[in-house]
């Protein structure tokens, strides 16, 4: 490893998120002030961004993220850093407007390094259409870097978490395997067509996948990040339903399962895992594939529940994108288990 | 012999890849490891349970030390052995396309008649990971034809059927399919790409 990637790549990305349980056991605890029936979605709901109603026909989403990088190059570290900060936007089904970048950065560190992670986040920025309108550095011994993303919704469209309906499907527009692959390629093991294909995934914007789910009856929509497929599909099913996985069907970078058989795991993956301890059913004998649906992505793709006649047509539409998507299980009432894994 | 591992400060997967290496190497009884966290205590008893090892834990001041028990004086040395999925000792790295329901050019009944023949004579031999098909060939794979039989066994075996799902539409046969699985031609070009051989009849 180069002097520069030492210092450079720590345990970054969303596997550096703080584990679910704690956070919600710290939130619970928060009080959330006055009421106010404009703020139709806030941080109670665990969804992707808050919606701020400012007119009957003109909400405000916003969203922030940031963290320390889980690749060398610092261009590219800028450029997942900002896929995943405006995927939130995208989750909620809104339009990208402004940006302001957060950086972390040692006063000591080459100036340069942190123009190239400013230029790959400017450039994603200008992708989703939206304007760079300012920033906050502040002296810190890591790097870390994100944005502050704004954009605007109709207050009848938002896309939110928890609206899941019975006999749904479940559509996955990314494949799995982003943490794992990350950890094996900080240990040297990953190839570099591993590599490539997880910097392909964290660097492509989820707004070709969200402008493509608009058009058809999408019930619930999230992006996967460090709380894993199945923290984040927890998280979107409504309290009377149930999930159920096809693990054959769920889209992975195939090198991800090799890596995982040779334990290249993540203390994140392991802290999904226990905060879903008994929510789970695995009727799958495959430890791999079990890793990988606990595995905290970086600027993952997009998890939808849509109306089973739509689904077929969206998939397809879905699948003229770059990356594959897939159609992963489905929505059913609720049971003895919160997922099932088949 | 114990070998002793002090991963204390060291992030995941690091404590897990260096108790991995020790546990493999010829010799070794029992691996410690001393680590620092909860997680990594958790994942290092997964691995071992995932290799069919025996490990227990105890907490020490603030650290917690693993042990792992490879191989006691009672048990067989084939414990050592890597734990290697099935598919690497069954299957080749071969892909076998079908791009037609018919073998060859000329007559279309004799095309017939040899793809199924084709169809028996691979399940008779070493058997390939990935079958492909597309435009007619998906054909091959729907309800009510005479190799289903065949392709059901190959699948059995653990040989992946996969049938592009544009050629399945475009013959509406999307709701026929009886064997294996839809795929899209992101993952026709990624088998392809990674097949050692590619075998077109």
């Amino acid at each position: 490893m180069s002097q520069e990637s030492t210092i450079f790549c720590k345990n970054g990305g969303c596997t550096a998120k703080l584990g679910p349980d704690i956070l919600s056991h710290v939130l619970k605890q928060i009080p959330q002030g006055n009421p106010d029936k404009d703020l139709l979605v806030g941080y109670h709901h665990s969804d992707d961004a808050a919606v701020y109603r400012l007119t009957e026909d003109l909400a405000m989403v916003q969203t922030l993220d940031f963290f320390p990088p889980m690749i060398d190059d610092p261009y590219l570290f800028g450029q997942i850093a900002a896929t995943n900060a405006l995927s939130d936007i995208y989750a909620m089904g809104a339009q990208v407007k402004t940006a302001l970048n957060i950086v972390c950065f040692p006063e000591q560190m080459d100036l340069n390094i942190l123009g190239k992670i400013l230029l790959g986040g400017s450039e994603k920025v200008a992708e989703a259409g939206g304007v760079l309108a300012g920033g906050h550095s502040i002296h810190d011994e890591g790097v870390k870097y994100g944005l502050s993303v704004t954009g605007v919704i109709h207050p009848n469209q938002i896309l939110a978490n928890r609206q899941s309906q019975i006999a749904d499907k479940l559509i996955l527009t990314k494949p799995l395997g982003i943490g794992i692959i990350c950890a094996a390629n900080r240990m040297g093991a990953a190839s570099t067509a591993s590599m490539d294909m997880a910097v392909t995934s964290m660097t492509t914007l989820n707004r070709y996948a969200s402008e493509i789910l608009k058009k058809y009856r999408v019930h619930s929509c999230t992006d996967i990040t460090g709380f894993g497929l199945l923290k984040h599909l927890d998280e979107m099913l409504d309290e009377s339903h149930s999930a159920i996985i096809l693990s054959e069907s769920v889209p992975v970078i195939s090198e991800a399962l090799d890596y995982a058989e040779n334990f290249f795991l993540t203390a994140a993956g392991q802290r999904n895992r226990n905060a879903l301890a008994n929510k789970v059913q695995f009727a799958c004998q495959n430890f791999a594939m079990e890793e990988l649906l606990f595995d905290p992505q970086t600027s993952g793709g997009l998890l939808v529940c849509i109306d089973p006649e739509d689904a077929p047509a969206a998939l397809r539409e879905l699948n003229t994108l770059s990356l594959q998507s897939n159609m992963i299980g489905e929505v059913v009432k609720r049971s003895d288990y919160r997922i099932k894994v088949i | 012999m114990i070998q002793k591992i002090d991963v204390r400060g060291k992030q995941c997967p690091i404590p897990l890849i260096e108790a991995k290496k020790a546990v493999e190497t010829p010799g070794i009884q029992i691996v410690e490891v001393l680590v620092d966290n909860e997680i990594a205590v958790q994942n290092l008893l997964k691995m071992t349970k995932q290799k069919g090892l025996t490990a227990d834990y105890q907490k020490a001041h603030d650290d917690y030390l693993v042990r792992i028990i490879v191989q006691s004086q009672d048990k067989p040395l084939d414990v050592l052995a890597p734990v290697k999925s099935t598919e690497d000792h069954l299957h080749s790295d071969t892909v076998v396309v079908l791009s037609s329901d018919r073998m060859g050019q000329g007559d279309d009944a004799l095309g017939k008649v040899l793809m199924k023949g084709f169809l028996y004579a691979l399940t008779q031999q070493q058997l390939p990971k990935t079958i492909l098909l597309y435009n007619s060939g998906v054909k091959l794979s729907a309800e009510d034809t005479d190799t289903i039989s065949d392709l059901t066994l190959l699948q059995e075996q653990g040989v992946e059927i996969l049938s592009c799902g544009t050629c399945l539409n475009h013959y509406q046969l999307t709701d026929q399919l009886a064997v294996g699985e839809v795929t899209n031609m992101y993952t026709i070009v990624e088998k392809m790409n990674q097949a050692g051989k590619l075998i077109k009849p």
